[in-house]
């Protein structure tokens, strides 16, 4: 594998684009595809099919390699809550990059969150600046409407694999119900887990993050496709 | 600490872009049980250091082996290893299964 290949494909993760390295298992050169070299490629069937199940492999019949990189998953947390305590540290050993978005400031102390990136504002000022995206697990947390709903909105809009909200059936239903009045659609309402996480019976802050965890892996592994 | 695909793939082009030869290891087939998934890397420099898998650690030691050799080449290898293989007893996977991993000189 030549050098800038390498280089090229290790920028494309860092800049969160997907991309797709083909090797000739037989020795021949390799190439990289991206979403804007697809078209016309070779093995475009293969790589588009590879590129939405993010499985690398031999591409069948062939000798050619896909080795396939989507963008790492990203978590944005709303609420810096008790359970949030839990899910940050558990969330990154499983490779994600949690951020806390929380107005109530009394929450989201430093102290509280040491290490954690930390944004004290509402979801309106501080979610356009993260970026959020399809590879972003997003997870509401404050069950207060009014810093719960317009985050929704934004996860709805961005098409994030996977959206999390903290409540009972009785507050979800409510839920649906206000964040259908204010436009959205019912396609989208139906994504919202909630209850969040799991049905494992979790009771303390931690379990409770377990449990939204393995919803989350489960998303992502089984879903995203 | 852990170390994701970023840091191993990110390691390989430091080593590389700091003069080093380097080699990247990737398992391209796996059949049965096998420790690591498809795409699995782990990355080799000239002087044997290395950073993550192939395996749950029981070929690792073959592959940088032959890591040396591909960096001292420049000839890709493909490496089979499986309790079907004779290499088995000197590197076997102990779940059963079998795994072909791709060595390749990064340059």
């Amino acid at each position: 594998m030549r050098l800038a290949l390498l280089s090229a494909l290790n920028a494309a993760r860092s800049d969160r684009r997907a991309a797709v390295l083909v090797t000739d298992l037989d020795g021949g050169a390799a190439r990289l595809v991206t979403a804007e070299t697809l078209a016309g490629d070779p093995l475009e069937e293969a790589i588009r099919t590879a590129l939405r199940t993010g499985r690398s492999g031999v591409v069948e019949g062939t000798r050619a390699f896909l080795t396939v990189q989507v963008p790492p998953a990203r978590m944005v947390i709303i609420g810096a809550v008790h359970i949030s305590q839990a899910l940050v540290p558990m969330a990154r050993m499983i490779g994600y990059d949690p951020v806390i978005v929380d107005p109530r400031t009394a929450f989201a102390t430093p102290e509280r969150f040491p290490g954690v990136t930390l944004l004290a504002q509402w979801p309106d000022e501080a979610l356009p600046g993260l970026k959020v995206d399809r590879y972003t697990a997003f997870i509401a947390l404050t069950h207060d409407p009014k810093i719960d709903d317009p985050a929704l909105m934004h996860a709805f809009e961005k098409n994030c694999f996977y959206i999390g909200a903290l409540g009972s059936r009785k507050t979800h239903a409510r839920r649906i119900e206000r964040l259908g009045a204010n436009g959205a659609p019912p396609e989208a309402l139906a994504r919202i887990k909630a209850p969040v996480g799991l049905a494992i019976g979790a009771i303390t802050p931690a379990e409770i993050a377990v449990s939204i965890l393995a919803e989350v892996t489960q998303a992502w592994r089984q879903g995203i496709a | 600490m852990l170390s994701t695909d970023d840091d191993i793939l990110g390691q390989a082009e430091a080593w590389a872009k700091a003069g080093k030869g380097v080699a990247v290891a990737t398992v391209v087939e796996t059949w049965g049980s096998a420790p690591r998934p498809v795409g699995s890397h782990l990355v080799i420099d000239e002087d044997g250091s290395f950073l993550g898998s192939v395996s749950g650690g029981c070929v690792e030691g073959e592959v940088v082996t032959e890591a040396l050799d591909v960096i001292g080449t420049g000839q890709a290898k493909l490496l089979e290893f499986g309790v079907a293989d004779e290499t088995a007893w000197r590197a076997g996977l102990s779940c059963g299964g079998r795994i072909a991993v791709y060595v390749e000189k990064v340059g």
